[in-house]
This record gives structure tokens, C-alpha cells and sequence, in this order.
């Protein structure tokens, strides 16, 4: 083996080590935050993802409501960016899967462990968000309820995060800022005063 | 270069009532939706799925989709979403600056629109609640479908759990107070 393609060997593995390690939040900031003009400059397209779940419900049960009564197909485009995302996340967690244990903040970890919480090998805890936990009354709550709110809010509110955090505030307009500090607001009150009474159950 | 067609945005104060078209229903309650004039074979689509790709990487390896971040974010316990979202916000603020600025077309040279949000008291209503529904869930939508791509299928749940929660939204969209 010459000492060129050892080193461009050696070059490919560094560079595996460093995209299969946990990112740092700089580096995801940057590629969220250039999906907003690669978005528009590819097709005058605004970065919103909880639309598709209004486009599903158009396209599947409209129901007559005139909320979902529109020509779903000509915002099929953000289907085929979800899609992107799934084949995304699938590439990550396969070919540039991180070996190592997620790393949990001491205080949460300790939180956690009082309601019984201990496997932190996952995205999401195990105990909570699993087949298993889904016929308990406490995941049952956490992932049936909190898909309900996430989808109910995020349209009443005109958008999620992408919508309104990331791409209303790139805009700099003034109700999603509003909606930002909502979001905000919502997730603190739920983290701090309500989630602790649904993890004792 | 030749002239481009653009579509103007009626202004009609709530189609629900004015008797809507197709694009008036599809604009209310989202994210602002440009309606291009040119007729493209439905594989064009495949150049957002190039941008998802990249954008579900990111997500995934930087643990946006994990719902520890997302507890240690509403707890004040790590910096990290905060990097995350304030990073991409101030990216985001100057590349929209810039194709204003500089009136940036598209790849297919028509013009890039953005039309200015209402304030509507759903925004806090609506982002209160998606808020309880983040903390819960650890995910907004689009950590939901990367979690189903990582092969957590379980959440597909908890997305269409989602799905029936925008449905029961637009259900009872004219009750509610906006």
C-alpha cells in the first residue's frame, strides 16, 4: 500500500469518526438554518413541516370541512422534503450511528430515575415511549395526548417550530415570534409543573 | 430575461367566509404558500427530498429528536437546542435578508415572495398548547418523522395521533375563537 491511499484511508475514517460522533449544535444550527433559503431558492418554498400533517388530512379524510377541502397535490413538494427527512434520519442512525450511550444531564437523569426512568440507551426513554408503555395509562397519555396537542396546536397556532421559529422569525414577523414565546411558554409550564405529575403515574 | 408570472396573494380577510378559492383555503392558518405558474414532471419534487435528506441527518445526529434534549431544554439544563434554534434563526435572518436584498430568484428564475403574518389569537392559544404537546411528546412534527426514520415506529403513534389532532382542529376551526 503506497503512503498516499493510506493516508486518504486514514482521512475517510477520521472523517466517519467525526460525522458518526453526536453533532455539536452549531453545526445542526447551520444546516437548519440554510434549509430556509435552499427551500425558497429551489422553488419559492417556505420551510414549514406540520402543513403535512393538514395535507393529510386533506388527502385522506377531508370529511367535507372546508378547512381541508383544497387541491392537496400542489403541496406535494413537502411530502417529498418529509420524505428526504425520513431517508435522512435512516442514513444517520444506520451508516453514521453513534455507538455511544446518549448523554443525559445529571439533574434530568436524577429527575427521571424517581419516576422510575433509568434506560437512556434511546432518543426517548424506553419506559415511556415503547409499545409497551403505549398500553399504560402514563404513555398512553405522553405520546396519544401529546400527539393531539402537537397537531391541534401547531395548526391553531398557524405553524410549529419550523413554521414559526425557524422560518417566520428569518422573516422577522412579528406573530411568530408571538407563537415562538408561546411555544416556549407551553413547554416550560408542561416540563415543569404538569410532566412531573404524568411520569408519577 | 424573459418576463416571469407570479402569483398575487388575494386579499380577502377570511376565505372560510368569502367564498374561497382553492389557493385562499390552502393559505389559511399556514405558513405562506406560493403557488408557481410553471408545469414541472412530478420527479422535480426529488430536489426537496435532497434538502430533506441533509436536514434529517442534522436532525438526527445533533439529537434534536431526542426527548432528553428537548426535557433538558424546557428545564434550562443544557444550552444545546438553544444553540441549535438561535444558530439557525440567525442564519435563517440573514439568508432571507440577502434574497431580499439582492431580489434572489429562483433556480427557475421566478421571484421569491414572502408575504407578512396576521396576528390572530391563535398564535398564543395554538402555541400554548403545541407547547404542552411538545414537552410531552419531546418532538414537534418534524423530529416525528425522523424519529419513525430512525426505526422507532411506535411513534408513527404518536404522528397519527398528530394527523387526528389537525383534523379535530379544522373540525372545529369556525368555533373557535381566532
Amino acid at each position: 500500500m503506497t503512503p498516499i491511499i493510506n493516508f486518504a484511508d486514514k482521512y475517510q475514517q477520521s472523517m466517519m469518526q467525526v460525522l458518526s460522533q453526536p453533532w455539536p449544535w452549531w453545526a445542526a444550527g447551520i444546516v437548519i438554518g440554510l434549509t430556509v433559503p435552499a427551500l425558497l431558492i429551489l422553488g419559492n418554498k417556505h420551510f414549514g413541516l406540520s402543513a403535512n400533517l393538514r395535507h393529510a388530512c386533506a388527502a385522506c379524510l377531508p370529511a367535507n370541512i372546508q378547512f381541508f377541502k383544497y387541491d392537496w397535490k400542489k403541496e406535494i413538494w413537502n411530502f417529498f422534503f418529509v420524505g428526504g427527512i425520513i431517508a435522512g434520519a435512516y442514513i444517520a442512525s444506520t451508516v453514521l450511528a453513534n455507538p455511544e450511550p446518549v448523554q443525559v444531564a445529571p439533574g434530568l437523569a436524577a429527575e427521571l430515575q424517581g419516576y422510575g426512568i433509568t434506560d437512556f440507551s434511546g432518543m426517548a426513554p424506553a419506559q415511556l415511549v415503547s409499545w409497551e408503555s403505549l398500553f399504560t395509562l402514563r404513555g398512553f397519555i405522553m405520546m396519544v395526548v401529546g400527539g393531539l396537542l402537537v397537531g391541534f396546536g401547531s395548526r391553531y397556532a398557524g405553524g410549529c417550530t419550523s413554521g414559526h421559529a425557524i422560518m417566520g422569525l428569518s422573516d422577522l414577523q412579528f406573530p411568530s415570534l408571538i407563537a415562538t414565546c408561546c411555544f416556549m411558554v407551553g413547554g416550560f409550564i408542561m416540563a415543569n409543573l404538569i410532566l412531573p405529575h404524568i411520569m408519577a403515574l | 430575461m424573459s418576463e416571469v408570472k407570479t402569483f398575487q396573494t388575494p386579499a380577502v380577510p377570511d376565505p372560510i367566509l368569502a367564498g374561497p378559492t382553492d389557493f385562499e383555503v390552502r393559505s389559511i392558518d399556514t405558513m405562506c404558500v406560493n403557488e408557481s405558474q410553471l408545469k414541472h414532471p412530478w420527479w422535480y419534487n426529488f430536489k426537496y427530498s435532497l434538502v430533506g435528506i441533509f436536514f434529517g441527518i442534522a436532525f438526527v445526529k445533533a439529537e434534536i429528536i431526542s426527548w432528553f434534549r428537548i426535557q433538558e431544554m424546557f428545564r434550562l439544563q443544557s444550552f444545546h437546542m438553544y444553540g441549535v434554534i438561535g444558530t439557525g434563526v440567525v442564519l435563517g435572518i440573514i439568508s432571507v435578508w440577502l434574497i431580499k436584498k439582492f431580489k434572489v430568484r429562483t433556480i427557475y428564475g421566478e421571484s421569491i415572495e414572502f408575504h407578512p403574518k396576521r396576528f390572530s389569537r391563535g398564535q398564543i392559544y395554538g402555541g400554548l398548547l403545541f407547547g404542552f404537546g411538545w414537552a410531552m411528546t419531546g418532538a414537534c412534527p418534524g423530529p416525528l418523522f425522523a424519529q419513525i426514520g430512525t426505526g422507532a415506529f411506535v411513534i408513527g403513534v404518536t404522528l397519527l395521533s398528530a394527523i387526528a389532532g389537525t383534523w379535530i382542529y379544522g373540525y372545529f376551526r369556525p368555533r373557535l375563537p381566532h
